[in-house]
C-alpha cells in the first residue's frame, strides 16, 4: 500500500492503493469514473485512453503509481460546468459516433493530438488515431469532427 | 483503500425508470394508452402467456402521460444502430409532438412488453410502423377528448406541437397534457390507423442528430460494465485453452490464500470473485488447472473440405425453367467455388452483465440483443420464476448479431445465486473472441452459362453452411436453381458456435454471386455495369445500380480495364443497395487499398437521412475487414486470435472517401438499414481487384497472400 496523489479533471486525490494495479482499474472502480473503457487491456484499442499531463495514455498499460503528481483528465472532467468542450460538441454536431464505446478514447486523443498539434492535416489526425479502434465505422465523421474541432479551437487549446 | 465516492448515486441515476411490479405493468399513473402488437402475432403471444401472465392480444404500447410527455415502451435495444432516435421520430411525427417530449424505455422485461430481439433489420420495418400507427391511433383519441372539452367536433379540430387546436381560431387549443390529466384511456388498436402521408411529415425523414451524442461524448452514458452495485464482486472464470476441452484437474489453494477472494466451483464451473477486478485476476491466474485434449481435429485451412464432407442433402430455394436446356444454350460455361472464413463480431464492448439477487427477485443489467430469451434461459437455467426475473438493458457497445448469445448474463445470474452478492462478469478481449458465436464459414458453388449474344442462359446456385439470406439471384436468367445446404442431421459442422452476424448468409452470396456475374461480363466482352443493367428488369436493384453508377461518374470498359472499379448489388431487409469500389493493388506485396466507395440505397421511407447515412459508413467501413482482412484463425478447437494484434479490424488508415446515396422512395415503406450496405462489400472489392490486375481471388478475405497467389496463377 503506498500513498498516491495526483489531480484528477481539476481536483486533487489521494489514494491508499497498490502503487503497481492499473490505472484503468483504479478510476472505474476506486473512483467511480466510469467513462473510461476496457476494450482489449493490452493497448490495441484505445477506449481506456485518459490524458496524464495533457498526453493520451492508455489506462491499461499504465500503473496508478505512474501517474503520481501529473494532471489526470478522463472524459467526465473534459466538459466544463455543463458546457462542452469543443472536441466533445463537434462529436455531438458531427454524429461522430455510434455506439459510443469507443467515444471517450477518440475524444481525449483528439485532444491530446490537438494540444501537441493545433492545425492537424487529415493525415496527421489518422495517424494519430489509427491506433483507436472504432467497430461500428463512424471513422469519417471521428475524422471530420476533428477537423472541425480545430477550426473552433484556433490554436487555443 | 479508499472507499469509493459516488458509486450508490451513480447507480441510482442511472435505473431508467421506477421500479413497479409487473402485475402493475399497465398501471404506470393515468394518461393515455394505445396498445398494439407487431410482427407474427402466433410468435409472440404464447411467449407473452408463459413469461408475464399478461394479456396476449397486444405486445406493445404508448402511454401520454399526464405531463403530457410521450412514451414509447419496447423489447428492442439500442446498440449504436440509432433507434432510439428513429423510432421517437416516428412518434413524434404522427402524435404532433416535439421530439424532445418523447422518452424511449428500451429492453427492460419488467417495463416493456415482449419481444424477440432486435436484429434482422426489423426494428423501424415492423415495430416502427406499427408504431406510428399507434402515434395516429393516440392522436385521434386525444381529438377526440378535445372534441368533448372544446364543444367542437372532430373535423374542425387539428393538432400541432402536443396541442388540439380550433381550425377557426389557432388560439382556442388545449394541450395534451390537459386532456391526459385525471384520465386513465385504453384503447386497443385493432385495425390498421391511417399514418401520415410524406406531404404532411414534420420530423420523419428529416436528418436528426443522434438523441444520446450527448451521454456519450461525456461518459455518462452507461453500459453494463458500469453498473456498480454496493458490495459487488468482479468474477473470473476459469476457461479451457479450446473448444472441447475439459477440466480434468484444479488447484485452488493458491487462489483462496489471496485476501477476500471468494472461490466457487460447482463441477466444471470455477470463478474467482473480488471487489475488484485486477485482484480477480490475480487470483484467476493463480489456479493451477489441467485440460483434455480436444477432439476436434479441423483447422482454418481444412474445414472447408470437412464442412462439404458434413453437408446433407440441400434445400431447394428457389427454382425455374430447365438447367439442362440452359447449358445447351450456352456458348461457355463458368464453374466457380468461393469461400468465405469464419469472421467474428468484435463489438468494442466485451459480452458483460451484472446481476443482483434481492430476496427472490434476480436482476440483469446485460449487453444483450435479446432480453427476453434471455429472461427465458435465466428462468429455465436457474431455476427461477419468471416474474422474478428481470432484465435491464442498458446502452450496448456494438453489437452486430453477437450480443443474440448470452452466455456471459447466465453466468453473472448463476454467480449472483452462488455468491449471494452482486456480480459483475465483464469478459476480456480473449474471452470475446473465444466464445464468439462467429459468422460461419461458408463454400457457394456457381455453374453458369452465356449464350453467343451475350446473355445469362443458366445459373446452377449451392450455398454450403452460409445460410439462405441473399441466396436468391434477382437477374433475367431463363433457367436456374438455388440450393442451401446445411449439415447433415446428426453430423457436427463447425468446431464451436456460429451466429447472426451483420446481414447474415448474405455477405458471404452477394460476393459470390456478384463475383460469377463480373466472370460472364468480363466472358462476354461487356462493361460489368452495363451487363447487370442489361439482366435487370426495371425496378429497385436496376435504379440504385444507375445511381451509384452516376455519382461514381462511372464510363463504360471491359473488364479488367487496370482503372480498378468494382461493382456489386443487392438486397437486403427490404432495402435495396448498389456499391462501386476504386482499389489500388500493389502487385508486388498484394496489398489492397481502398481509395473510393460510392453506395446508393433504396430503403424506401428514410426516417432519419442521418442516421440512415451513418449506418451506411459503418457497413462500408465494417465490410472493408471481412473483404481484405479478417478471418477467425483456430486449430484442434483452439482459437488462435485472441485479441486485436491478429485479428485486425479496420481502421483510421483504411478509411476510403466514402460517398453515399440515398434514394427519395418516401411514398414506399421504411425498410431496413443497419445491415444492407455491408453485403456488397465483399463483391464490390473482389471485382475491383480484378478490374486491376486481371487476377481473381475467390476467397474471403482477400489477403495480400492470396492476391499475389492468384496473380501467380494468371
Amino acid at each position: 500500500m503506498e500513498t498516491i496523489r495526483f489531480k484528477l479533471n481539476n481536483k486533487p486525490v489521494t489514494l491508499t492503493t497498490g502503487k503497481d494495479r492499473l490505472l484503468l482499474w483504479v478510476l472505474r472502480t476506486d473512483l467511480a469514473l466510469t467513462g473510461t473503457k476496457y476494450g482489449c487491456g493490452v493497448g490495441l484499442c484505445g477506449a481506456c485512453t485518459v490524458l496524464a499531463d495533457k498526453k493520451a495514455i492508455r489506462s491499461c498499460r499504465t500503473t496508478v503509481g505512474e501517474v503520481d503528481g501529473k494532471a489526470v483528465v478522463t472524459i467526465e472532467g473534459l466538459a466544463k460546468e455543463n458546457e462542452l468542450h469543443p472536441v466533445q460538441k463537434a462529436f455531438v454536431d458531427h454524429d461522430a459516433l455510434q455506439c459510443g464505446y469507443c467515444t471517450p478514447g477518440m475524444i481525449l486523443t483528439a485532444c491530446s493530438l490537438l494540444h501537441e498539434n493545433p492545425h492537424p492535416s487529415s493525415t496527421d489526425i489518422i495517424r494519430e488515431l489509427d491506433a483507436n479502434l472504432c467497430r461500428c465505422g463512424a471513422h469519417k465523421r471521428i475524422l471530420e469532427a476533428v477537423q472541425s474541432a480545430s477550426k473552433e479551437l484556433k490554436g487555443g487549446f | 483503500m479508499k472507499t469509493s465516492p459516488g458509486l450508490e448515486t451513480d447507480f441510482m441515476d442511472n435505473l431508467p425508470a421506477p421500479r413497479i411490479d409487473r402485475r402493475e405493468f399497465l398501471k404506470l399513473g393515468g394518461g393515455v394508452f394505445i396498445l398494439f402488437s407487431v410482427g407474427d402475432f402466433s410468435t409472440f403471444a404464447e411467449a407473452q402467456q408463459s413469461q408475464r401472465g399478461l394479456p396476449t392480444d397486444f405486445n406493445a404500447f404508448l402511454r401520454i402521460g399526464e405531463d403530457g410527455r410521450v412514451s414509447c415502451y419496447t423489447g428492442k435495444i439500442e446498440m449504436g444502430q440509432g433507434v432510439n432516435t428513429s423510432l421517437a421520430q416516428m412518434l413524434a411525427d404522427e402524435l404532433d409532438v416535439q421530439l424532445d417530449v418523447v422518452d424511449m424505455v428500451m429492453g427492460d422485461t419488467d417495463l416493456c412488453p415482449y419481444d424477440r430481439g432486435t436484429f434482422g433489420s426489423q426494428t423501424t420495418r415492423s415495430f416502427g410502423q406499427a408504431l406510428r400507427a399507434a402515434g395516429a391511433e393516440a392522436k385521434r383519441v386525444l381529438v377526440e377528448l378535445a372534441s368533448e372539452q372544446l364543444k367542437l367536433s372532430v373535423e374542425t379540430l387539428g393538432t400541432e406541437n402536443g396541442s388540439v387546436f380550433d381550425k377557426s381560431n389557432r388560439n382556442n387549443r388545449v394541450p395534451y397534457a390537459r386532456l391526459t390529466q385525471g384520465k386513465r384511456i385504453e384503447r386497443h388498436l385493432s385495425q390498421a390507423a391511417i399514418r401520415k402521408m410524406p406531404s404532411e411529415f414534420r420530423v420523419m425523414n428529416k436528418p436528426v442528430n443522434r438523441r444520446d451524442a450527448e451521454d456519450k461524448v461525456t461518459g455518462k452514458a452507461r453500459y453494463s460494465a458500469d453498473i456498480q452495485l454496493p458490495g459487488m464482486l468482479y468474477a473470473r472464470i476459469l476457461r479451457p485453452p479450446a473448444h472441447g476441452a475439459k477440466l480434468t484437474g484444479v488447484d485452488l489453494s493458491s487462489a483462496r490464500k489471496i485476501s477476500d477472494v471468494v472461490v466457487i466451483q460447482e463441477g466444471d464451473f470455477v470463478a474467482v470473485l473480488h471487489q475488484y477486478p485486477d485482484v480477480a485476476e490475480q487470483a484467476l491466474s493463480a489456479i493451477q488447472a489441467t485440460f483434455s485434449t480436444p477432439l476436434s481435429v479441423v483447422n482454418d485451412t481444412t474445414i472447408f473440405d470437412h464442412l462439404l464432407s458434413v453437408a446433407g442433402p440441400g434445400q431447394v430455394v428457389s427454382k425455374e425453367g430447365d438447367l439442362p436446356t440452359g447449358e445447351r444454350a450456352s456458348k461457355s460455361v463458368i464453374e466457380r467455388t468461393y469461400r468465405d472464413g469464419y469472421k467474428a463480431h468484435a463489438p468494442m464492448e466485451p459480452h458483460t452483465a451484472v446481476a443482483n439477487l434481492e430476496g427472490s427477485k434476480m436482476t440483469v443489467w446485460a449487453s444483450t440483443q435479446t432480453p427476453f430469451p434471455l429472461k427465458d434461459e435465466i428462468v429455465r437455467g436457474l431455476g427461477f420464476s419468471p416474474e422474478n426475473v428481470r432484465i435491464i438493458t442498458p446502452y450496448l457497445g456494438g453489437g452486430f448479431g453477437g450480443k443474440s448469445r448470452n452466455l456471459q448474463a447466465v453466468e453473472a445470474a448463476r454467480l449472483a445465486k452462488l455468491t449471494g452478492k452482486p456480480v459483475q462478469v465483464a469478459w476480456t478481449r480473449q474471452e470475446e473472441f473465444f466464445y464468439d458465436a462467429f459468422r460461419p464459414a461458408a463454400i457457394v458453388k456457381i455453374r453458369s452459362g452465356i449464350t453467343g449474344n451475350g446473355s445469362i442462359a443458366f445459373w446452377d446456385y449451392s450455398v454450403y453452411f452460409a445460410g439462405q439470406r441473399g441466396s436468391q439471384h434477382f437477374y433475367t436468367i431463363p433457367h436456374y436453381s438455388t440450393r442451401s445446404f446445411e449439415a447433415e442431421p446428426g453430423k457436427s459442422a463447425h468446431p464451436f458456435a456460429t451466429g447472426p452476424w451483420r446481414a447474415p448468409a448474405n455477405n458471404t452470396n452477394t460476393f459470390a454471386r456478384e463475383s460469377q456475374i463480373d466472370i460472364m461480363a468480363a466472358e462476354a466482352g461487356c462493361d460489368p455495369l452495363e451487363f447487370r443493367l442489361q439482366h435487370l428488369p426495371e425496378g429497385n436493384i436496376k435504379s440504385v445500380l444507375k445511381a451509384a453508377g452516376e455519382k461514381f461518374g462511372w464510363k463504360p470498359a471491359k473488364g479488367p480495364s487496370g482503372r480498378g472499379y468494382g461493382i456489386a448489388c443487392g438486397t437486403d431487409a427490404g432495402t435495396f443497395v448498389a456499391t462501386i469500389a476504386e482499389v489500388a493493388v500493389d502487385k508486388r506485396t498484394g496489398d489492397v487499398r481502398v481509395q473510393r466507395v460510392v453506395c446508393a440505397q433504396d430503403m424506401g421511407l428514410v426516417i432519419n437521412p442521418a442516421g440512415a447515412s451513418i449506418q451506411m459508413e459503418g457497413c462500408i467501413m465494417m465490410g472493408l475487414g471481412y473483404a481484405l482482412k479478417e478471418d477467425v484463425r483456430f486449430k484442434n478447437g483452439e482459437i488462435l486470435n485472441e485479441n486485436f494484434d491478429t485479428y485486425e479490424i479496420p481502421r483510421f488508415s483504411w478509411l476510403p472517401k466514402i460517398e453515399t446515396v440515398l434514394m427519395d422512395n418516401k411514398g414506399a415503406d421504411p425498410q431496413g438499414g443497419g445491415e444492407p450496405a455491408i453485403i456488397t462489400m465483399g463483391g464490390a472489392i473482389a471485382n475491383a481487384i480484378f478490374d486491376a490486375i486481371g487476377a481473381r481471388v475467390f476467397q474471403l478475405p482477400m489477403t495480400p497472400e492470396r492476391i499475389k497467389e492468384a496473380l501467380a496463377k494468371k
